[in-house]
């Protein structure tokens, strides 16, 4: 199939970035979303310019790298998956793709459609995680049951991979999807009641500070999530940070 | 030649390892906090041995290509981490951990390694437990197991089919309470770029800013290298694209030995290659087969009516199907290990069996597991005569929630439903057991190197058993290293900060530069890609799954007229002083270009088949592999003398003193 590919181009983070037209033949249904900007770089470098810079590197849909917004939605139209899984066979010959970074205020641009996320490296160091050392003598694993319903939603709540599609997705550019992940495996777990009102406040606060937008409940983040990660989760953590602050 | 010392403690084997903590050197806690360490690579490896070094005191600066620690490719590992828990009574325990690792390694492997891997494999769980890992479990509360390949006890515990990002997870969070304290200082998108080497020992290294292009030096006292596999040495892989050699490479050309390189595990169930576009290959987990049955049609003639599309694979009936590896390998069946399942979907693809396009696919068959779990669920919820249609839907749910991330994902990229017509599958390269040689320290010929994972030679001999990746990253990361590199640093208590302004940290900037301003210089037409590529095709004809003498020849050749080809000519667009994902690979691809030439030398001096490495030359009448225990019963540990072709060969005789040498048998 033939395709007319707009995409964004920035040369760095001070630039002034522009989307730029180019039109590429010979694209296969069995081609991945990825593969197909290989071709189109393979044929920008044979011609000496410079290739259009994304982030990837799994390219099986678990570690999170990959972005993109494409027509609008980040990682394409379809659902529970990443750009890198997305195939080419869900777009038809003659179409014209729009290809963007992901957009919010806390995700600045680095170059072309590749963001800087760090911001969420710094909310999971504000405190997602549970302070315990590494000595070889914790108790048994066994020593604790938790209910398998628990345990089923905790890692229901940990299969996040911080790609940031919640937030792209979000008109407020919230990151309470992603934050209240964290929030709830924990919560759900009794290893973490420990610390449990600390780690929500401290997370949150750091969230506010990153400059991501609030949550108006419009779903969007969940809906566009390629993990499939539930609403359930900003519940709960909530909840949680509710009942932290009562407790003061 | 010379003889390797591996400092293989004394005493029995269940004693070693406890004999040697109490006896190496420590650092006081106070000292601790005026030693430095660097750690490259953040995946479990790494990533744990950062975080336990830092709780120690020690002040850790991480570094990782990724935008983040969290996306090291340890992350993408599926099915489980062993662990000899002997939770679900089946006789497990050290011992037979220890056994079935050396034997499922074709007895390459250096005991007293292994079996500290499986005493510390029981830690590992209950660590991850108390940070909170998500691990399945069953009905009463408490973890559930699995069965691997290579074994007959259920001893892998799992998170769904997302084992591996789960505990990075947790190595991550770990690194993030250390961060937070100020602990580690984390260096996300930066390359290693060299070693530094200041009177002999590692002192630091050389690393670029992947954003702005920057050169950076930083110095510690000691500098582990935690960096994963080289199996991107054959382009297509099931490593993430970024996947590289360059730092344990680097280490190398300066002093450290690379052991086995040959030694690769070509995972027998991934899905097919498509065309000429593709970029990776995606792994279906060993896991599925637990449930899957593996077969392909009995006659050629349904084979080529299945390739041309004229049969359907559901049409066959129960008694037109050869399950080759149940009627191969009767006591082991579907879970044999993964060398020889792959070898053996190979046997029946080049003789003509394979079904699909290309010709080189096998069946994975959920049909006998959704029957049986279908019926067995229908009784437990006291449904009397339950007609197909419930047994069916019971069963597909029962494997949904077994297996539904895997099966979605197959999905997506092969647009065919594997709940209703057989998964295909073939083999890709996935693992590479061979790496930096390390002694018993982990500590690399080079003093003050440490390198640790997938990234040295240490643990699986010849072949890796399914669910020990993990177990053996995070042994490594959590309850090794981070103890044994004391005996080192207790030297290092008065040495102060080590200062970036020495000639040797100016001349490995230059040599940094000069490299980088190299492949810039390029005049040619094609890009980094297009040699990946051709490099790629020469290791897998040449030297994948089965290897002989005039290929692998063929292929030193090959490789090093590819090499020269690219360095005066690849194409790199844009400059060194910016963000520039051409050079990023091209760097790597440069390092593969010289690591796939001694990977062939080293199959090549290698006489015998054992494992992953067989030689056509060797194997019995039934097309087994033929070990040379007289021979070849020793690591390979190559020294780097200016070219890949001048490596000089140091032998480590392994010595076995538990385990007697058998041939290896699943039948």
């Amino acid at each position: 199939m033939k395709l007319t590919l707009k995409i964004w181009r920035q040369k760095d983070a001070s630039a002034k970035g522009q989307i730029v037209d180019y039109t590429l033949d010979g694209v296969e249904g069995d081609m991945s979303f990825l593969e197909m900007l290989d071709i189109l770089n393979e044929e920008l470098v044979s011609k000496g310019e410079e290739p259009v810079e994304f982030d990837h590197d799994c390219r099986e849909g678990i570690c999170g790298t990959c972005s993109l917004q494409i027509n609008g939605e980040p990682h394409g139209p379809d659902r529970l998956i990443t750009t890198c899984q997305l195939h080419m066979r869900k777009f038809n010959d003659g179409d014209t793709i729009v290809i963007e970074p992901f957009r919010a205020k806390a995700f600045p641009v680095i170059k072309d459609l590749i963001v800087d996320r760090s911001a969420f490296d710094r909310i999971q160091q504000a405190g997602g995680y549970i302070s315990v050392n590494t000595s070889g003598n914790t108790v048994d694993a066994n020593a604790i049951p938790i209910r398998k319903e628990d345990a089923d939603k905790a890692m229901d709540a940990a299969t996040c991979i911080g790609c940031g599609a919640c937030v792209a997705a979000c008109k407020n550019a919230s990151a309470m999807l992603f934050t209240s992940a964290k929030v709830s495996q924990f919560a759900l777990l009794p290893q973490g009641q420990v610390e449990a009102a600390e780690r929500v406040e401290n997370m949150v606060r750091q969230m506010d500070l990153e400059g991501f937008g609030n949550c108006t409940n419009t779903g969007a983040c969940e809906v566009e999530c390629p993990k499939g990660i539930s609403l359930e989760n900003i519940a709960r953590m909530n909840r949680e940070y509710l009942s932290a602050t009562l407790k003061g | 030649m010379g003889i390797l010392d591996s400092k293989i403690p004394s005493g029995p084997l269940a004693d070693k390892w406890t004999k040697h903590k109490n006896e190496i050197d420590l650092v006081n806690p106070a000292n601790k906090r005026n030693i430095d360490v660097i750690v490259v690579g953040t995946g479990l490896a790494g990533g744990a041995a950062a975080a336990t070094l830092a709780e120690l005191g020690y002040n850790v600066k991480t570094f990782c290509y990724q935008d983040s620690p969290r996306r090291a490719h340890s992350i993408a590992a599926q099915g489980g981490i062993n662990a000899a828990k002997n939770y679900q009574g089946d006789g497990d325990s050290f011992y037979r951990l220890f056994y079935d690792t050396i034997k499922g390694g074709d007895y390459r492997s250096r005991e007293a390694n292994v079996y500290r891997l499986a005493e510390e494999s029981a830690n590992i769980i209950d660590q991850c437990v108390a940070q909170g890992v998500p691990f399945a479990r069953e009905y009463g509360g408490l973890l559930d197991n699995r069965s691997f390949g290579g074994v007959l006890v259920s001893r892998t515990f799992y998170a769904k089919g997302q084992t591996g990002q789960q505990l990075l997870l947790g190595a991550y969070a770990a690194m993030n309470r250390q961060i937070n304290r100020g602990k580690i200082k984390a260096y996300n998108r930066h390359e290693m770029m060299d070693l530094v080497l200041v009177d002999g020992k590692a002192r630091g290294i050389i690393a670029r800013d992947l954003v702005s292009g920057e050169i950076q030096r930083h110095s510690a006292h000691a500098v582990v290298l935690a960096t994963g596999g080289y199996g991107n040495v054959f382009f297509l892989s099931t490593n993430a694209m970024g996947s590289n050699v360059m730092a344990a490479w680097r280490a190398h050309k300066k002093g450290a030995f690379f052991a086995n390189p040959c030694y690769t595990q070509i995972h027998p169930t991934c899905i097919p290659v498509s065309g000429e576009h593709q970029s990776k290959l995606t792994l279906m987990s060993e896991s599925l087969r637990n449930d899957g049955r593996i077969w392909v049609p009995k006659r050629k003639e349904d084979a080529i009516a299945i390739r041309e599309g004229k049969l359907k694979p559901t049409q066959l009936a129960e008694e037109e199907r050869d399950y080759y590896l149940e009627r191969r390998y009767p006591a082991f069946g579907n879970l044999v290990p993964r060398d020889v399942a792959s070898r053996a979907a190979k046997e029946r693809c080049d003789a003509g069996f394979g079904v699909n396009k290309t010709g080189e696919a096998v069946y994975l068959d959920f049909a006998a597991a959704i029957d049986r779990y279908g019926r067995e669920k229908a009784m437990t919820s006291g449904i009397k005569d339950p007609d197909n249609a419930t047994i069916l839907k019971l069963g597909e749910e029962i494997i949904e929630a077994k297996y539904g991330n895997l099966f979605q994902m197959y999905e997506k990229i092969v647009d065919e439903n594997p709940y209703k017509t057989p998964m295909m599958i073939y083999p890709a390269v996935h693992y590479t057991m061979g790496g930096l040689w390390v002694d018993y320290n982990l500590q690399t010929t080079i003093p003050g190197c440490y390198c640790a994972g997938e990234a040295n030679f240490s643990d699986h001999g010849a072949n890796r058993l399914g669910a020990s990746a993990l177990m053996q990253g995070l042994a490594d990361g959590y309850f090794v290293l981070p103890y044994t590199i004391g005996d080192f640093l207790a030297d290092d208590i008065r040495t102060g900060a080590i200062a970036t302004d020495s000639p040797e940290f100016e001349a490995a900037e230059n040599e940094v530069r000069g490299r980088l301003e190299k492949l810039m210089s390029g005049t040619g037409i094609h890009s980094v890609d297009y040699y990946h590529k051709k490099l790629g095709k020469i290791m897998w004809n040449k030297c994948g799954m089965s290897r002989n003498a005039k290929e692998l020849e063929e292929a030193i050749g090959e490789i090093a007229e590819l090499r020269k080809d690219f360095w005066e000519n690849v194409k790199i667009p844009g400059s060194a002083d910016s963000k520039n994902q051409e050079l990023e690979k091209a760097g790597r691809v440069a390092d593969f270009l010289e690591l796939g030439e001694l990977f062939a030398k080293d199959a090549l001096h290698r006489n015998e088949s054992c494992g992953g490495h067989f030689r056509e030359e060797y194997q019995t009448e039934e097309g087994e592999a033929l070990r040379d225990d007289k021979n070849f019963k020793y690591v390979a540990a190559w020294e780097f003398k200016g070219e890949p072709k001048d490596a000089v060969l140091h032998k480590e005789d392994l010595v076995y003193e538990n385990i007697e040498l058998k041939t290896r048998s699943y039948k």
